[in-house]
């Protein structure tokens, strides 16, 4: 496994801001995350936090016309500042992504092999018969079998197509596994298998982990640390396990006071009123002020320092010093 | 104990050679809650769209305050007669809307469909209230709405012709835990003051906890539990039940052994 001697980080963003034509503020405002190799860290936040934008940089895939600052580290060197070509070799090789809906990620009219080994095939890493090796052996290590190398997306399950995606990221031997909602589209039984397929080979083969969830639950049961992103901020990180039962951030208690869980007694569930601001509007102070129960004037007027927690006043919990 | 609104018995449709939903029973009292819970290919929502007549059934039979709806509808006042008996909400309301038509205009069009010659502004102020929307929204078009606000809006286009049953496919899987919460509260609120009864089909038992009182869990187009939902979530009796509860994640979760589980199910 892994050397204990330092090495450097799969992914190192510090002060990632990224500006859209048309938006009052950044839609990514200063975003620092490190995953280190063998690590899963795990990003949540609801629709419109930055979470995905803030995986996607990490392949250098922004949206047209954004501008940016800071820096994206993968692998030591800053995926900002690569050419095009640069940028292919990175994503056919050091970092992968695997897609929410494995479906729109693949052509339905070229076989499983073809997809498995065209990256590398053309990016010249892999001749035509090692490729084709290198894809039975991580469909093996995925738990499928070698035949399905003459199959097509269509004959095969959501469960197995997506176990697909997972050996096809692995094909160049990545550092860095983006991994945006795998399972949001699987059924809960394959969602676990997919889960522990995701464990065993970033055991297997030393890879960092950035798991892009807007599940609580999820991210607290597969992830060394977790971030959870409000309006394009990390509002509060840390240990899992300890977010997850002694959130400090009004924003993370309010959404594990708002998912539907199984411990929880039936009846109403405590909703968050209002919405999350509009990217239209500039935004003075705290994101979260608006819909916060506990925000004061100050929350209004001045935003909140970053680590680890992002509030002026972040409730009671054990001293967060990790 | 309070009448049937909704009576399945014995419900059987085949796809070719796949048994997609067989001898399906359950029922449904006045103004209750009703959970159908399985994994893809369970037979859950073709048995909804069976109870809502989008699909016809092989055998079995769906009575809704008594009266039978199995078979084609003949003629279209039968056909708006069963439409006002069930009525349902998909998951999607991006796809479930027209682009085009304004959130005052989809309810109009569903009220003077139903209810002909009359005056439907008071109605539609009212539908609007009832899923909290404000009279603001309604001039906008569906594209104008978040996600919540969408699916409010096929709320109150369901509830328009004052159903006696409303089917829920998924209804709220696609909303953000946040909102998901709003939508939620807010069908507990209709639910308590309108009488309407739920058929809720989902695959998120954490929902099937707040919102339904008996459920019914679905395997292979069978069922192979059910009962009050506290009873069948604290104590389940089936090991496929067990499954999907253990498949829930959370700290300490350990996939490893679920899909171990899996496999030996």
């Amino acid at each position: 496994m892994n050397h204990p001697e330092e090495r450097v980080n799969a992914l190192d963003i510090r002060g990632l801001r990224l500006h859209l034509p048309g938006a009052a503020r950044p839609v990514l405002d200063g975003v620092d995350l490190t995953v280190a190799p063998g690590e899963t860290v795990a990003l949540v936040g609801e629709s419109g936090s930055g979470k995905s934008l803030t995986s996607r940089s990490a392949l250098g895939l922004l949206p047209p016309g954004a501008t940016t600052g800071g820096s994206v580290l993968v692998d030591g060197e800053d995926v900002l500042t690569m050419g095009p070509d640069r940028l292919r070799a990175l994503r056919t090789g050091r970092a992968a992504m695997v897609f929410q809906d494995p479906r729109a990620a693949v052509n339905p009219l070229r076989r499983i092999g073809d997809f498995l080994t065209e990256g590398v095939r053309r990016t010249g890493v892999l001749g035509k018969a090692d490729a084709d090796r290198r894809a039975a052996e991580l469909l093996d290590a995925v738990g499928l079998g070698p035949e399905l190398l003459r199959r097509y997306p269509g004959q095969l399950s959501g469960g197995m197509l997506q176990r697909v995606m997972i050996a096809g990221a692995l094909m160049g031997d990545p550092v860095l596994l983006l991994a945006d909602e795998p399972t949001t589209a699987l059924d809960v039984t394959s969602q676990a298998e997919v889960i522990a397929l995701l464990g065993q080979l970033r055991e297997r083969f030393g890879t960092g982990l950035l798991f892009v969830t807007h599940d609580l639950g999820l991210a607290a049961a597969i992830s060394d640390r977790v971030h959870v992103m409000y309006a394009g901020r990390i509002v509060e990180s840390g240990p899992a396990e300890a977010l997850f039962e002694r959130p400090r951030h009004p924003y993370t208690a309010a959404l594990l006071a708002a998912t539907p869980r199984l411990d929880a007694r039936p009846g109403r569930l405590a909703a968050i009123d209002g919405q999350p601001p509009d990217l239209r509007q500039d935004l003075t102070g705290c994101a979260f002020a608006a819909r916060c129960p506990y925000a004061t004037g100050l929350c209004h007027e001045e935003a909140p320092g970053p680590w680890p927690v992002a509030c002026h006043h972040p409730l009671e919990g054990n001293p967060a010093d990790d | 104990m309070t009448e049937a609104v909704l009576q399945v018995t014995g419900l059987c449709r085949a796809f070719g050679s796949v048994r997609a939903v067989h001898e399906v029973s359950f029922s449904l009292p006045a103004g209750g809650s009703l959970g159908i819970v399985g994994e893809s290919g369970s037979g859950k929502t073709t048995t909804a769209r069976i109870v809502v007549g989008l699909e016809q059934a092989d055998a079995g039979e769906v009575l809704v305050r008594g009266r039978a709806r199995t078979g084609r509808a003949r003629g279209r006042a039968e056909r708006l007669a069963r439409a006002r008996e069930v009525q349902m909400v998909f998951q999607d309301p991006y796809l479930s809307l027209d682009p085009r038509t304004s959130v005052e205009a989809v309810l109009r069009e569903t009220l003077r469909l139903h209810f002909p010659g009359t005056d439907h502004t008071t109605r539609i102020r009212e539908l609007l209230d009832q899923v909290g929307l404000g009279t603001r929204a309604a001039d906008a078009l569906p594209r104008q709405l978040s996600g919540g606000q969408r699916q409010r809006v096929a709320i109150a286009r369901a509830l328009a012709v004052e159903p006696a049953v409303l089917v829920l496919d998924e209804a709220v899987a696609a909303l953000d835990v946040s909102v998901q919460a709003q939508v939620l509260n807010l069908l507990a609120d209709i639910r308590e003051r309108t009488g309407v009864g739920y058929l809720f089909i989902t695959h998120d038992l954490g929902v099937v906890r707040c919102v339904t009182d008996e459920v019914v869990v679905m395997r292979h187009g069978r069922i192979v539990e059910a009962g009050p939902t506290t009873e069948v979530l604290d104590a389940p009796r089936h090991a496929y039940t067990r499954l999907l509860l253990e498949s829930v994640p959370r700290p300490g979760w350990d996939p490893d052994r679920i899909a171990a589980a899996r496999r030996a199910l």
